[in-house]
């Protein structure tokens, strides 16, 4: 049975007084990939990052509506209390370049002040670094600095520090825009396999990709949710005109 | 990803195909013993089951398509896939006839032994059985020798007529059962010519060459 | 004739590059004179006895610059103490807040302070320091090289904390750890190599400051580890040696210069051996 995970509620956002997210109604299902997929500037790095509330950043933003992680209301907590609940990886890979593999995956734990034993810690770096396919390179080098990986390899770390933390969501940030094919490959097949086991909400500029691994798919146009549903019935026989439009590369 | 969907795709064609050749099976059975229950089976059971495969496979195809952007063999492999997904289901259809003109012909006197009838579908059963293993085993050589076996089952569909025009230039009452032996010949014949499709289609998907309409031939 | 634009050039551009070859060997002149200088005059003076024994009153022969050595350690060491926190808390500061009226401020004070010049410094931490204690004290001493290294210890912990990419932040805050810690725990760490060539850097500067020693540290003959008390240092001991009419404390005064030479000179090469190996690559 499919449950909830994250559910968006009339939702709209502001930079200022300009209106970039139109009453966004979505709901994201567990152990499933859901895809935002629009042109450039179309509202979809402002809509996840309006998840974790990474958004309130940028001073002058404000947002209206509500968004509901399982039955968590989203604007009404502390912020660092949920973006602990919340995994994160970005455009860029970027592990801490001044700690090693081990401290970088457990880095959610350390920074925080969270004190475990070290068997404890040995497992969860164990636990995540295997859950993003990257253990049998790195299990030799622990104690060796993020940043002597490849660019493949360290937003595998990244996703590992973000596993680490056992998120009930996984955001995922164009991930590959910055990697080469055939790391980008690598990470989708990851995203494909660790579906099974987390809820994941993906961002992405390239369609094709949307195709490849998500289950759901929204097509964000102008700050609008101009279409919302499984991927496979979205890329055969969309529902809205922009959809088909902005699929036969007609725009965009 | 694609790669699981193509081996998913594969399995379904394979499935369907072994339906159909049962179908086929049963159909012929079902005459030369007379039994009336085996070719009601092929009617009621058989063909819905066909046809919900077609639509499946058919389905399948699409999204592969729409969401994988296949190119080179998977391309090739996938749009023969759904055209020998046609080619089967007609099989399918193909069977019914014989199904239904059989189950005429087992309530009334034979007119004769049958002989050829079940040579012609042995052979078109071959056939079709050949490109299906040519489909697995991504033969092109076994493909192209199931082509040359058309020839064959052609004669065969004659030499049938020719007996059936004797016998009921003969004996005019006789022209009804002629009629639907002649029909089920038919039928086996087009099966035999749908399987010489469904080998063109693993040769193109092979070796990516057109050999129908005996483009090989002609240097081109 | 097109060949002798080609020619006209090339000879052009020759020239030029011999130009600027010999005027850059030509601004390293001074410094190669001065290394020479007090290296040949001040070598000879150095030995065990110069770096470890008091001075002498005049007529002895003999003695040595440790107070004076000792000193200025121990003022580095104070101003260090009292700038470092400051400094680095201002620079952070400043490069969290690009704009705004009060940071505009503050770096306006930043200028003006690193254009004061020494000496009034100097007097001012005698009115501060001095004058309300009716000592001079190592401890006015330090506060005026302190306020001396301010600037230059905002400046490099503001400009090493603005080069620290927005990306690293980011992926700190989305693991729920609050601003601070970021930028204590993950920021200040990532940006050590620069804060720590800044405030190297602003010691080898200290280090060498003779003009408000004058009205603060005073200098002293004697040992001193009282803090309240006047305290020696090299410049200082230096400035008093060459003025004196000795020649036997002239040539102290080479060595101590050798000393000091060395010593800034060292902290240089330090900082930079720093700002390479420690870099860290993002």
């Amino acid at each position: 049975m499919e449950s909830t995970v994250l559910k968006v509620d009339n939702f709209s956002a502001y930079f200022g007084d300009n209106q970039v997210l139109k009453n966004i109604n979505l709901e994201t299902s567990t152990n499933l990939v859901t895809a935002l997929m629009g042109p450039s500037g179309c509202g979809k790095t402002t809509l996840i990052r309006c998840v974790n509330r990474m958004h309130e950043l940028i001073p002058g933003t404000s947002v209206t509506g509500n968004m509901y992680l399982k039955d968590l209301d989203v604007y009404a907590m502390e912020p660092i209390v949920l973006r602990r609940k919340i995994g994160m990886v970005f455009q860029k890979p970027n592990p801490f370049p001044m700690m090693s593999i081990y401290d970088n995956v457990v880095a959610g734990y350390k920074l925080n002040g969270i004190r475990l034993k070290k068997d404890e810690f040995d497992n969860i770096v164990e636990r995540s670094l295997k859950g993003s396919a990257l253990w049998d390179e790195v299990k030799d080098s622990l104690q060796k600095k993020g940043t002597f990986l490849s660019g493949g390899q360290q937003q595998r770390l990244c996703i590992a520090r973000a596993l680490a933390m056992n998120p009930e969501i996984l955001l995922l940030d164009e991930p590959t825009s910055a990697l080469d094919p055939k790391s980008t490959s690598a990470i989708e097949e990851l995203i494909v396999e660790l579906k099974k086991t987390v809820t994941m909400l993906l961002v992405t500029h390239n369609i094709a990709q949307a195709a490849r691994v998500s289950d759901y798919t929204a097509f964000i146009y102008l700050g609008e949710l101009v279409e919302f549903g499984p991927t496979e019935k979205m890329f055969t026989v969309p529902k809205d005109k922009r959809t088909e439009e902005y699929l036969t590369g007609k725009f965009g | 990803m694609l790669e699981e969907k193509m081996i998913a795709l594969r399995k379904e064609l394979i499935e369907s195909a072994t339906l159909v050749e049962g179908m086929i099976d049963k159909s012929i059975t079902g005459l030369m013993r007379k039994d009336s229950i085996l070719l009601t089976e092929v009617i009621e059971k058989d063909e819905p089951k066909a046809n919900d495969s077609e639509i499946s496979i058919e389905e399948l195809c699409t999204t592969m398509i729409a969401q994988y952007e296949p190119r080179a063999k998977d391309l090739r492999t996938i749009l023969m896939v759904m055209k020998m997904n046609n080619d089967l289901e007609r099989v399918g259809d193909h069977a019914v006839n014989i199904a239904e003109c059989s189950l005429f012909l087992i309530e009334r006197p034979s007119l004769k032994p049958l002989l050829d009838i079940p040579r012609m579908a042995e052979e078109s059963v071959g056939m079709l059985k050949d490109a299906i293993e040519a489909f697995i085993r991504e033969d092109a050589l076994l493909a192209a020798m199931v082509c040359e076996r058309d020839n064959i089952v052609d004669n065969l569909g004659q030499q049938i007529l020719r007996e059936l025009i004797t016998f009921m230039g003969a004996d005019p009452t006789t022209i009804e059962r002629s009629m639907r032996l002649l029909n089920i010949a038919r039928n086996l014949e087009r099966i035999g010519d749908l399987s010489t499709n469904i080998s063109e289609d693993v040769i193109f998907m092979v070796e990516g060459r057109v050999i129908k309409h005996h483009r090989d031939q002609e240097g081109g | 004739m097109m060949k002798d634009h080609t020619t006209t050039r090339m000879i052009k551009d020759k020239a030029f590059r011999v130009i600027v070859i010999f005027l850059a060997c030509f601004a390293m002149l001074p410094l190669l004179l001065i290394l020479y200088y007090i290296t040949r005059n001040g070598i000879a003076v150095i030995n065990w006895e110069f770096l470890t024994q008091l001075p002498r009153p005049i007529g002895e022969a003999g003695g040595g610059v440790f107070n004076a050595v000792i000193g200025t350690g121990m003022l580095i060491i104070l101003s260090s103490i009292l700038a470092i926190p400051f400094g680095i808390t201002t620079g952070i500061y400043l490069s969290e807040r690009s704009e705004g009226k009060i940071a505009n401020i503050v770096r306006l004070c930043v200028v003006v302070l690193q254009g004061t010049p020494s000496i009034v410094i100097g007097i001012i931490a005698y009115i501060w320091v001095v004058a309300p204690f009716q000592s001079f004290s190592a401890i006015s001493g330090g506060v005026a090289l302190s306020t001396m290294m301010l600037p230059v210890i905002i400046k490099s912990t503001e400009e090493t904390l603005k080069l620290m990419p927005y990306h690293l932040k980011e992926a700190s805050l989305a693991l729920g750890v609050p601003y601070y810690k970021t930028i204590l725990k993950v920021i200040l760490p990532t940006g050590l190599s620069g804060i720590l060539t800044g405030i190297l850097l602003s010691v080898a500067r200290i280090t060498g400051e003779t003009a408000p020693l004058l009205f603060t540290a005073f200098g002293n003959q004697f040992m001193n580890w009282n803090l309240f008390k006047p305290i020696d240092s090299l410049p200082y001991r230096i400035f008093y040696y060459a003025m004196s009419p000795y020649p036997e404390w002239h040539t102290f005064a080479w060595g101590a210069s050798f000393i000091l030479v060395v010593v800034v000179l060292g902290f240089n090469l330090i900082a930079r051996g720093v700002a390479v190996k420690w870099k860290v690559q993002f």
